[in-house]
């Protein structure tokens, strides 16, 4: 048992020096009909690394790895190239195996990386502050949620039809608890998003509206219409990205009038991992209310020689101390994924972000005006950054389903997305990133020929 | 002008038909550091025992009421840029809020100042 | 001149160092402890530490009128300076690879390297959540196998994987208990907490829409079992109980609690976070709890990061299974696996409440956690929790004679050891002897919780410390905690010896600065 330093001989010390005459006597306080006399049954002993590492490859084997086929999937997770020297500093066990750092003394280096993280979320987004981060971007959406209800003191909550239905049906779900009213719809197969339609739903008792952009289509809404439209009902604007690396080309929902703009930071530093642990990102325009943020924040402080330094501040927000009036429940973020995100932007700084969003964008284009040109194909994006939506005369389940067995990971099918509305079954959500080929892209392009009919 | 006191630590110094309204120094000593208080908007109104305040120092965040019902005349905005004020000066510029009073028979029940020292002091 | 790391400060600027210091250097740094800048200070608009492939000069525009018009402002850094930064930035930290690290109630044990080889194998790392099912049976196996060992070793029905931390997982057990009371028709108001809980269970309660009342504890820091019947009654939704408590005591009653919560209509919540220390001898659900979350990241030794990400799949009793959230595996007959999603829902999940997170759970999470439950298996894993629990008992008794243990009397402890700061000197507490602790080489244990106990120190040494490890850590705690009492007026400003000394916690709460800006000159 290569993790258990304790010899027999120590244990046999230690319980002489406890006064107990085994281990099991430890546990007097169990009933004894509760306790276990060995190991639980049915279950198998302990292994070897090498049996253990074998077990985990087999089973990794199962999977088909998405470097191993030409790769189109998108919908909230997205994959990028993560720099090598990303993976190896999150390995560093001074960042791996610390706890939050809440002996600041110690604790300098997760702390000025979660500064230096604020401030690249703040700047991304357009916004005054972010916080360390949350479990991802659909929780990190129902926060917002919550606080714009804080602020307001509204009950009634607008989400575009074009939100990911994933984070609609997080909001939908918290929701029920928190009884506050959702207003939700299907998206408009339309070539650019129904903002006039999201505007109409906008009323005196709104709270907020849930805008996401680029939407789960690939398409992007005018962000200044729709803000100006909340505000002017006393409504906050929260606006979801699911792609951080659009917002390299994109401008920042913080500038087109956003009050809260949160979403999924998976796709800078993380990697796809079958859906998490991923990153929430959170950040709001207005910095006086910051006392209603959710979520830990890491202030700059000095100690008691002068010199600068870090410490999480004002925690009177947050359950540990607030108990049941804390702004939320959580008491974790995400700290890793959040030091894999600040590494791989500081990177890229401004001028990779910019350079990694054009090619995104133009390997997309190209994408689109192929596959666009196949029979029973057609775009049905007027705008998109590196995610459109091609419509086919068929469910496109079935074709994601054909083009697997062909080896191509072809993309998401919207009536995997959207069950319930029949109008979108024939939608193919595809996706394009730097890790795609111009040789993908005709790959993807021939096996749809094939399989379409 | 009489000051009456609570046993959540609260001083009140009544002025005609108007109240004021802070913590003692004995609360603040307590709290530590003050780094924020939220007082209520102007025109609240308040009915006793009501939340009227929160006071937050580094460790703890404390919920002050209204020890008598009225309407909320002002909060005091200083406190905004210094909440230090509480632990420098309780008992005059740390003031929390005015109040009108609208109820003298309220204020009946609390304490004087030879009354909360020794309440204090038994703690 | 001016303070390294002080706004305005730039690279080359020699630094100021005060009266006292021996040995001044110009640049600020001593040796092996370097300062370092903020990336903001350092990096440039031009810096890229990546190279992209060579795109053509004319570029397509899809954006329509939305395209970036201001440079975002965000400087880079090469790679070499990369590395630097965070390399540098990584030895201000204390974290378990470097020392012992008895934070209770957090379980803080060795985070094994196999864990993170495995989790970043290509078939686990660079797999979509919305891939096509066939494509991702590995995955499913992982969730799979790992709810079967979680099922088994608890005692429990069935597991909701999807919960992404502890505290989202007690959200999960108690919205959970909530649709199973109201599928019922039975709309119940109240939650009952012990005053000693974990202040997430109050936080999560009042997030469901339940009020709160405090249960007290008896003179032994358990609950008090007449106390507890006496309130419960038709408006009591559920109990919420952490087992082993948070003095580290063993809830003796616990069978008989949740017998007394059924009998009046409610359910029994278990916080989790303590299962290290019964991990392999006794089964929770053998004791009637109806939910229980678990923390990966404490018992199951996946790494804390800094502050997650954790992962908190949540125990389910037979009640409460049919209304665990979306998604979930699925066994189909022929022996594969299927995703539950909205998509596929049967009539007979129609009873979920819903879906707590957009994708399917800390996948990463759960092949490291599936990691070191194989190494240690079943017998590995008992041996863990009593090694845990004798460890702390050691702790425990080493130390009493020196330090007060309110609940020394009360029978051993379970994996943790609880201290209160009387007999320390007028002025002197917890956070000094916390503070001291830090310069001896150590990191602080719990400090100030349970609230129950005036100026607790819950110490948790884990499995994970060898018997010279705990040795060496009870000769630091005797000497401060004599030092505590004698009044020894150096701890006052403990830490003398880390890379800061104690923060102006009250500055940067009054007049918060939470990002980065160009001084003012």
């Amino acid at each position: 048992m290569r993790y258990l330093p304790l010899t027999d001989t120590d244990r046999a010390a230690m319980l002489d020096a406890v006064g107990a005459p085994s281990i099991d006597a430890l546990f007097s306080d169990v009933p004894a009909e509760h306790y276990l006399d060995g190991p639980v049954e049915g279950l198998p002993m302990h292994a070897t690394e090498m049996a253990v590492e074998k077990h985990m490859r087999r089973l990794s084997k199962k999977n088909l790895a998405a470097a191993d086929a030409p790769f189109f999937i998108g919908a909230g997770a997205y994959r990028h190239h993560v720099p090598a020297s990303v993976d190896h500093l999150i390995q560093r066990g001074e960042f791996l195996t610390a706890y939050t750092p809440y002996q600041p003394e110690i604790a300098q280096g997760t702390l000025q990386m979660l500064f230096e993280f604020q401030t690249q979320v703040a700047r991304l987004y357009g916004c005054a502050v972010a916080n360390a981060s949350m479990y991802d971007g659909s929780t990190a959406c129902w926060e917002a949620v919550a606080m714009a209800g804080r602020v307001t003191r509204r009950k009634r909550v607008v989400l575009s039809g074009a939100l990911h239905p994933h984070y609609a049906e997080v909001v939908r779900t918290m929701a029920k608890f928190t009884e506050d009213e959702i207003a939700g719809s299907a998206p408009s197969l339309t070539a650019l998003p129904d903002d006039d339609g999201l505007i109409a739903r906008i009323d005196d008792n709104t709270a907020s509206v849930v805008v996401q952009y680029p939407d789960i289509l690939g398409r992007i809404p005018d962000l200044q219409r729709i803000a100006d439209a909340a505000h002017a009902k006393g409504a906050k604007l929260i606006v979801v990205n699911t792609e951080p690396v659009a917002l390299g080309a994109l401008e920042a929902p913080g500038n087109l009038g956003a009050d809260i703009v949160v979403g999924e930071g998976q796709a800078l530093g993380v990697g796809l991992q079958f859906g998490g642990p991923y990153l929430g990102l959170f950040a709001i325009t207005d910095p006086k209310l910051v006392r209603q943020m959710p979520g830990r924040l890491c202030g700059e402080t000095v100690d008691a020689d002068g010199k600068r330094g870090f410490v999480l501040t004002l925690s009177t927000r947050e359950q540990h101390i607030r108990r049941e009036k804390a702004t939320s429940n959580i008491c974790t973020n995400s700290g890793l994924c959040a030091l894999a995100f600040s590494i791989h932007m500081t990177l890229l700084g401004a001028k990779g972000l910019s350079g990694l969003a054009a090619q995104n964008h133009r390997l997309a284009c190209i994408a689109a005006d192929r596959l666009a040109t196949l029979p029973g194909v057609s775009l049905l994006n007027d705008n998109f950054f590196n995610e459109f939506t091609l419509m086919l005369e068929v469910d496109a389940r079935q074709v994601v389903r054909d083009l697997a067995d062909k080896g191509v990971l072809g993309g998401v099918g919207l009536g995997k997305l959207f069950p319930d509305v029949d109008a979108l079954k024939n939608g193919l959500l595809v996706t394009l990133t730097e890790t795609c080929s111009e040789e993908d892209i005709e790959a993807l392009a021939r096996a749809l020929e094939e399989v379409l009919p | 002008m009489p000051r009456y006191f609570t046993e959540e630590h609260e001083w009140i110094e009544v002025d005609g038909d108007t109240a004021t309204i802070g913590i003692t120094d004995y609360a603040q000593e307590q709290l530590g550091d003050v780094v924020f208080v939220e007082v209520p908007q102007t025109g609240a109104e308040l009915a006793k025992g009501a939340e009227a305040a929160v006071v937050e120092s580094v460790k703890a965040a404390s919920d002050v009421y209204a020890p008598i019902s009225g309407t909320v005349l002002e909060g005091n905005a200083a406190l905004e840029a210094d909440p230090e004020l509480v632990n420098t000066s309780p008992d005059d510029e740390g003031w929390f809020f005015k109040l009108t009073v609208a109820d003298k028979d309220e204020l009946e029940g609390l304490m004087d100042a030879k009354a909360y020292k020794a309440f204090c002091d038994s703690l | 001149m001016n303070q390294i790391n002080q706004s305005g400060w730039k690279p080359g600027t020699p630094v100021a160092s005060s009266e006292d210091v021996k040995h001044p250097t110009v640049t600020g740094n001593k040796a092996l402890m370097l300062e370092e800048p903020l990336i903001f200070e350092i990096g440039g608009a031009d810096t890229c530490g990546v190279d992209l492939p060579n795109t053509p000069c004319e570029l397509p525009n899809r954006l329509g009128k939305f395209a970036r018009k201001e440079p975002i402002g965000l400087p880079g850094l090469s790679e070499p300076e990369t590395v630097r930064h965070y390399t540098r930035l990584s030895r201000q930290n204390y974290g378990i690879d470097l020392g012992l690290f008895p934070l209770g109630s957090c379980t803080m044990k060795h985070n094994p390297r196999l864990n993170e080889k495995v989790a970043r194998m290509p078939g686990f790392l660079d797999v979509h959540p919305l891939q096509p099912v066939d494509t991702v049976q590995g995955a499913l196996g992982v969730i799979d196998e790992l709810s079967h060992w979680l099922i088994t070793l608890t005692g429990m029905d069935a597991v909701a994987m999807s919960p992404k931390a502890g505290a989202h997982g007690e959200l999960c057990g108690i919205l959970c208990i909530r649709a199973a009371l109201e599928a019922r028709g039975d709309a119940r108001k109240v939650v009952l907490v012990p005053e000693s809980a974990h202040g997430t269970n109050p936080a999560t309660a009042a997030f469901a829409g339940y009020e709160t009342e405090d249960i007290p504890a008896n003179a032994e820091g358990r609950v008090d079992l007449d106390a507890l019947k006496a309130r419960l009654g038709p408006d009591v939704a559920a109990v919420m109980i952490t087992n082993p408590n948070t003095c580290g005591l063993f809830e003796r009653d616990m069978k008989a609690i949740s017998d007394a919560v059924h009998e009046a209509g409610g359910l029994v919540y278990c916080d989790g976070a303590n299962f290290n220390a019964i991990m392999g001898r006794v089964r929770p659900g053998d004791l009637g709890v109806d939910a229980m979350h678990i923390n990966l990241h404490k018992t199951f030794s996946t790494p804390h990061g800094g502050g997650g990400p954790g992962s908190g799949p949540v125990v389910l009793s037979s009640a409460l299974a049919p209304f665990a959230p979306l998604p979930f595996v699925e066994k189909q007959s022929d022996g594969s696996l299927r995703l539950v999603e909205e998509e596929n829902m049967e009539d007979h999940h129609a009873s979920s409440f819903g879906r707590m997170t957009a994708f399917h759970g800390q996948m990463g999470m759960f092949t490291r956690a599936l990691t070191y439950i194989l190494s240690h298996g079943a017998d590995g894993l008992r041996q863990a929790s009593g090694d845990a629990v004798l460890n702390a008992n050691y702790a425990l008794r080493q130390l009493e004679d020196v330090l007060h243990a309110p609940f020394g009397d009360s029978g051993p402890c379970m994996h943790e050891a609880l201290f209160g700061d009387a007999g320390f000197a007028e002025g002197f507490s917890t956070l000094d002897l916390a503070k001291g602790l830090i310069d001896e080489g150590f990191h602080p244990m719990t400090m100030y919780f349970p609230l129950v106990v005036h100026g607790a120190m819950l110490v948790e040494p884990t499995e994970t410390e060898s018997k010279a490890a705990l040795d060496q850590f009870i000769l630091a705690m005797r000497s401060l905690a004599e030092r505590a009492k004698a009044g020894d007026e150096a701890l006052l400003t403990a830490p003398h010896h880390a890379p800061r000394a104690r923060l102006d916690e009250a500055q940067a709460a009054r007049k918060p600065r939470l990002a980065w800006s160009e001084p003012e000159d």
